[in-house]
């Protein structure tokens, strides 16, 4: 299928409704990634080249940056996002610690947010966990590591998209810790 | 061949990184978490952290390095040299996975990491090694019947082989026993196999290593000789080619006799023989095979104008090597200082930290191969190797002077730097007139450490870096 540029539109609109900080899409043949600007430490210090790429003249105030790589092809199309405030301010220079427990990757892997393809996530967001509750799954080499929540609480936002190669040590999750 | 992850860090995982531009393909760069920021993850097309500062969970962790070069849609692999260069198991699950490993195959990585074999093979094809035992010894009566035949002192050392482990000089007779069971405790403990073999212990010998080339389809090149006689404990310390000691003749001999064990073991890609050379007779001995790039692979680009990490990347994607032994041309001479951030008059202890300026010499015949920019950061996870000056000039003398020129032109604060210690070397009149053997610049330029040194035993050839630590081979 394709994707037209008032689709990309309609995703930024989603996403800036959101509190996500990066977005990993898959349709068909298209592979797109969303990264919002100034996002946490943790991805921000390891942009992605396609970020990189597409970053904006200075001094212009956008959103957030969004890049197509149609299979197989090395340069992506980008698509500069509306300069509309994406968030409040204080929300995305948070950081991300303030906000609550951070569920970090392990290990380099794919991430899984489900025991297996069709399976229901372990958690969405505003899911109550346990400390040992498994709440994502790392996958290297065909072997499967579970990722337990860390803190008994809520889980505020999942940071990763399924299915996306992870790095050691980026955010998966933040789980607000419950008293 | 599109997209290559640099499996390294430091000045190699740059230089492999230019080259893969250099001929159009991206690049995925691999890091530790001290490492953020750093100039390799910099200048690759991505990024990727595998692991925290033990190289063990980052650099030399298969899995997560496989994972990210397939995450990335990589259809290679270079590993640089040190961590898992030489790892014939990493070779084989890069393939396993459909990924080129840009390096010989696992079976002559193998073959050649196995010390004993890599001395039967190349014995095999004519290559003169050193006098020494035929196969494993499993007993001191037994190696007193070697002692007997080729005499004292001898070189004790394990199968296994490298870093020194596993190896003793044994200089007479009343020795043996003792030292046999510790070096076979040793290497047991270190390689988890106890196999000795034993050699005659050269000394005033210089180290000489021929570089080679080979395709996918055997055809192969040699591109003549480093000479790394000047060395620390083991370690090169400063490189050059031609070597003063070789002459047109004899550099055809060990020419000859490097492409011989090439084509034996089917080899493909960039690989060094090292031999040991006397100087007074032209007599050389194989001592192994390095299957990787060398951090010395400047010496010969620089002298003969041959990329050879770009021909490694071709020979990988299967083109042919295109050129010829008669097209390979040594033009005036070369010299490599590896600037180590160690305190030289400190016992070379380490000098880890901020490099808050730094500038480096350049001009013409002047090359600085380092992923140090101001500001750098100097981890004490990983060797000390901050940049490789190499010089060029019509011939010896006059590299010698441009070295000594272009080490006034560094500007280094907060690290301490071997560049001092280059200097002496370079102005040495036993250096400057060619006459220094693998012990020279202990015995001459740091006595001090001779009686306390850890290793004092060991035998000067082997020049092997700490592989868990991944250092500059």
């Amino acid at each position: 299928m394709d994707l037209s540029y008032e689709d990309v539109r309609e995703i930024l609109r989603i996403i800036d409704g959101s509190s996500l900080e990066e977005l990993h899409l898959e349709i068909g043949e298209f592979r797109l990634t969303v990264r919002r600007k100034g996002a946490g430490a943790s991805s921000a210090a390891t942009p992605a080249p396609e970020a990189r790429r597409a970053a904006p003249p200075e001094g212009e105030v956008s959103g957030a940056e969004v890049s197509v790589w149609p299979e197989g092809g090395p340069e992506p199309v980008v698509v500069q996002a509306a300069k509309q405030p994406a968030v409040p301010a204080s929300a995305a220079a948070r950081p991300l610690r303030q906000r609550g427990h951070e569920v970090k990757a392990p290990m380099v892997g794919t991430f899984y947010r489900a025991s297996a393809p069709g399976a229901p996530p372990f958690v969405e967001v505003g899911s109550s966990v346990g400390e040992d509750d498994t709440v994502c799954i790392i996958e290297v080499m065909k072997l499967m590591h579970s990722i337990k929540a860390g803190c008994r609480g809520r889980v505020a936002e999942i940071c990763a998209e399924n299915g996306a190669l992870v790095e050691f040590g980026q955010s998966l999750m933040v789980i607000e810790p419950l008293p | 061949m599109k997209r290559v992850l640099v499996a390294n860090r430091g000045e190699i995982a740059v230089r492999v990184i230019r080259a893969c531009r250099a001929l159009g393909l991206e690049s995925v760069a691999v890091y530790s978490e001290p490492d953020r920021g750093a100039l390799h993850t910099e200048l690759a097309d991505r990024a990727i952290c595998v692991g925290p500062a033990r190289s063990a969970e980052s650099y030399l962790n298969m899995p997560a390095i496989l994972t990210a070069a397939l995450g990335t849609g990589c259809d290679a692999v270079h590993p640089g040299y040190g961590f898992l260069a030489e790892n014939p198991a990493f070779a084989e699950a890069c393939a396993e996975h459909g990924l080129r490993f840009v390096g010989p195959p696992a079976h002559a990585i193998r073959l050649m990491g196995d010390k004993l074999r890599a001395r039967e093979i190349a014995a095999k094809v004519g290559v003169p090694v050193v006098p020494g035992s035929d196969g494993p010894l499993a007993s001191p009566a037994q190696v007193e019947r070697v002692a007997a035949r080729i005499g004292y002192p001898l070189l004790l050392k394990a199968a296994a082989g490298g870093g020194g482990r596993g190896m003793r000089v044994i200089r007479s007779r009343s020795q043996l026993a003792e030292w046999f069971l510790a070096a076979s405790a040793e290497a047991q403990a270190a390689f988890g196999d106890a196999t000795l073999y034993a050699e005659r212990f050269l000394e005033g010998v210089r180290h000489v290593e021929v570089q080679i080339l080979a395709d996918h389809a055997g055809d192969c090149v040699h591109l003549g000789e480093r000479d790394c006689s000047a060395q620390r404990r083991h370690q090169k310390v400063l490189e050059e080619a031609p070597s003063p000691a070789v002459t047109p003749a004899l550099r055809t001999q060990m020419g000859e006799a490097a492409l011989a064990l090439t084509r034996e073991i089917g080899y493909e890609s960039a690989g060094t023989i090292e031999f040991v050379l006397e100087p007074e007779t032209g007599r050389f001995y194989f001592i192994e095979m390095n299957t990787r790039i060398q951090v010395e692979h400047p010496v010969t680009e620089m002298l003969t104008g041959v990329d050879l990490v770009a021909a490694q990347l071709r020979i990988a994607a299967r083109e042919p090597l295109g050129l010829s032994q008669t097209e390979i041309r040594l033009r005036g001479h070369a010299l490599e200082c590896r600037i180590n951030a160690e305190a030289p008059d400190e016992g070379f202890r380490p000098s880890p930290g901020v490099v808050r300026e730094w500038a480096a010499p350049a001009g013409e015949g002047i090359r600085v191969d380092t992923h140090i920019v101001p500001g750098a950061t100097v981890p004490p996870f990983y060797d000390s190797l901050l940049a490789k000056l190499i010089v060029h000039a019509a011939d010896r003398a006059a590299a010698i002077e441009l070295g000594r020129r272009a080490l006034g032109g560094f500007r280094v604060e907060g690290v301490e730097t071997t560049i001092p210690f280059h200097v002496r070397i370079l102005e040495h009149p036993e250096f400057v007139g060619g006459r220094i053997h693998t012990r020279w610049v202990e015995d001459e330029l740091i006595p001090s450490e001779g009686g306390s040194a850890p290793l004092p035993n060991l035998p000067p050839e082997i020049a092997r870096a700490k592989p868990a630590l991944g250092g500059p081979r």
